[in-house]
């Protein structure tokens, strides 16, 4: 028997500072990943915002399993399996809206908002113990942080904010953009990539790049805006926040958006800002919105789906072990100036949609990893980079802002959860 | 081939299917500079995502008005962006096409293009209802705005390293 044809053992392919490439490649592990990770831990389902009102729906995954994120009458968020519990056809295929229930096409099985099972038409031909109440949708433990929605598959892990830790006060810091007002999600881009997902999760914790794969963009900005993305020059940094997670500070500057707010307004937002008192904001609102919209200076990596950078969530689906899903999530202010959120949208549109300036470039990168894993399967990927001036942080080891630490941090976490 | 006569304007189908074939070359063979010019400053080019046509208000794949038209084609010709050095080749077909309204300001377009990508070997097939405002400068057709409305545009698509 060949070595090739030997099972992987996830614990051997993770070392501190490398990966091996059947991490991207083999599609075992990846049945092993859906049922180990995805199957095991908080997933980032959906923000509040998105069911903003009693029967608001909209659907979404855990790992592959298609799933509804539903606000029942009570005002309870459920997630349920997008799946009848007669013959497995999905209850809802609208992707977004407003129901009282939830009606199979197939045999017309109704189920109420919370999942459970209300109707079955001539329900004769099932005698005396059919037992309804244990035929509703099957519905996921789910727990909310600052209105961001996640779910479990495992009923019996740790509560969503211990599992968190101390990526909690990142989150926070996150939402400041509301800039006095509730975050809103404004829209979101999707689009697919033939790779891994594990390549989307190191990438928004990877500044690296930054300056080379998205040279293009930064050449369309304004100098100063050019400085804001020049993270070489600042005092950045990445800590591991534990559980995989890990925060990239590239822009510092912007940690704290309510700080600072003396601070000049960089010309990318003068027109915002005079909108703004024109529409009658004191100065001090109109800088509080004006440093809100660009966003947080800084990627929060919330292992294993979801990232907090600049002003949007970045969702990942995996799909099957060479092709992901993602969505750019887009956040607003809920009720806030129209100006500040059509510029936002703006702000996204120019680099995050799919023919933004600096998403396609992304794309690229990422099909170019997994086609170049087909060759040298025996060579290591690094993830070294930064270990050589790393310290300790404030929650766990920081290095340099463009060092691999939040790398480490996912892939000891993999090896953890794939140990099992 | 049908003709509207409106009060002076005589705007043959022929002519229109003409202008945005032509366009369509030009994007299969990226001469950027060339579509640049087939443009008024006023209008917008579009790519949305979301139903309606109130495009400010929402999230759109593109929202362009003639700055960021110009910005967006300088990052495809100044080679450093990975995904257009070189981007995926195109072959494109315009077809289905239908006069909305001609007016002596303006002309409305309506048409189905369908573009097939490749890039490393790896064919992807878009389809797009396309709406275009076309007004005449000096005689010549320009477009004011247009709209290309992607199928499954409020889904997943890909990343583009081309103009729909």
């Amino acid at each position: 028997m060949s070595v090739a044809n030997a099972p992987v053992r996830p614990e051997e392919l993770v070392e501190h500072d490398r990966v091996q490439t059947p991490l991207y490649e083999d599609a075992a592990l990846f049945e092993e990943e859906m049922d180990k990770i995805f199957g095991r831990t908080w997933v980032f389902v959906a923000h509040g915002s998105e069911v903003p009102e009693k029967g608001s729906f909209i659907l979404s995954w855990v790992g592959r399993q298609p799933v509804i994120v539903v606000r029942d009458r009570k005002g309870d968020i459920n997630v349920l399996v997008n799946r009848c519990r007669h013959r497995a056809a999905t209850v809802c295929e609208v992707k977004k809206g407003k129901t009282s229930s939830f009606q199979c096409p197939y045999h017309g099985w109704g189920y109420g908002l919370d999942g459970s099972l209300r109707a079955v038409p001539y329900p004769e031909q099932y005698g005396e113990d059919f037992d309804k109440a244990s035929l509703g949708m099957k519905a996921l433990r789910t727990e909310s942080y600052q209105n961001m929605i996640f779910a479990t598959l495992a009923p019996e892990i740790e509560p969503l904010v211990d599992f968190l830790g101390p990526a909690t006060k990142w989150i926070d810091l996150f939402m400041k953009q509301g800039g006095g007002y509730p975050v809103k999600v404004l829209g979101e881009h999707q689009f697919t990539v033939p790779m891994n997902w594990k390549i989307q999760l190191e990438n928004t914790t990877d500044a690296y790049h930054f300056p080379v794969v998205h040279k293009s963009f930064i050449q369309t900005l304004d100098a100063e805006a050019t400085n804001t993305f020049s993270f070489f020059d600042k005092e950045g940094f990445v800590e591991d926040l534990g559980n995989g997670h890990s925060v990239a500070v590239m822009i510092p500057e912007l940690i704290d958006l309510d700080a600072n707010l003396d601070e000049p307004i960089p010309e990318r937002y003068q027109e915002l800002a005079q909108t703004l008192r024109d529409e009658g904001f004191s100065e001090d609102k109109v800088r509080r919105i004006v440093r809100a919209t660009g966003g947080a200076g800084f990627n929060l990596n919330l292992f294993p789906n979801v990232s907090l950078s600049l002003s949007f969530f970045r969702v990942l689906r995996p799909l099957n072990v060479r092709d992901t899903a993602i969505r750019h999530v887009c956040l607003g202010m809920d009720g806030g100036p129209v100006a500040a959120n059509r510029m936002k949208m703006r702000l996204q549109e120019h680099f995050q949609g799919p023919m933004g300036f600096g998403t396609p470039d992304d794309a690229e990168v990422w099909e170019r990893v997994q086609r170049g894993t087909l060759g040298g399967k025996e060579l290591p990927i690094l993830v070294n980079r930064g270990l050589v001036d790393e310290v300790p942080g404030t929650d766990g080891p920081r290095g340099h802002f463009s060092a691999e630490t939040g790398m480490r941090a996912a892939y000891q976490m993999w090896k953890r959860m794939m140990s099992r | 081939m049908s003709t509207i006569t409106m009060s002076d304007t005589r705007v043959s189908l022929h002519e229109l299917a003409e202008f945005v074939w032509r366009e369509a070359e030009i994007l299969d063979r990226c001469e950027y500079d060339a579509w640049l010019a087939l443009w008024t400053t006023d209008g917008r080019y579009v790519v949305p995502m979301a139903p309606g046509e109130d495009y400010e208000d929402q999230l759109n794949i593109c929202f362009d008005d003639a700055k960021m038209r110009k910005l967006r084609i300088e990052r495809f010709q100044q080679g450093f962006s990975i995904s257009s050095a070189p981007p995926a080749n195109t072959v494109r077909t315009v077809s289905r096409f239908v006069l909305h309204s001609a007016t002596e300001e303006e002309i409305i377009l309506r048409c189905a293009e369908h573009v097939i990508e490749n890039k490393f070997g790896r064919q992807r097939v878009y389809a797009a209802n396309l709406t275009y405002t076309l007004v005449r400068v000096d005689g010549a057709l320009r477009i004011r705005h247009k709209v290309a409305r992607l199928l499954n545009s409020d889904g997943e698509l890909t990343a583009f390293s081309y103009l729909f």
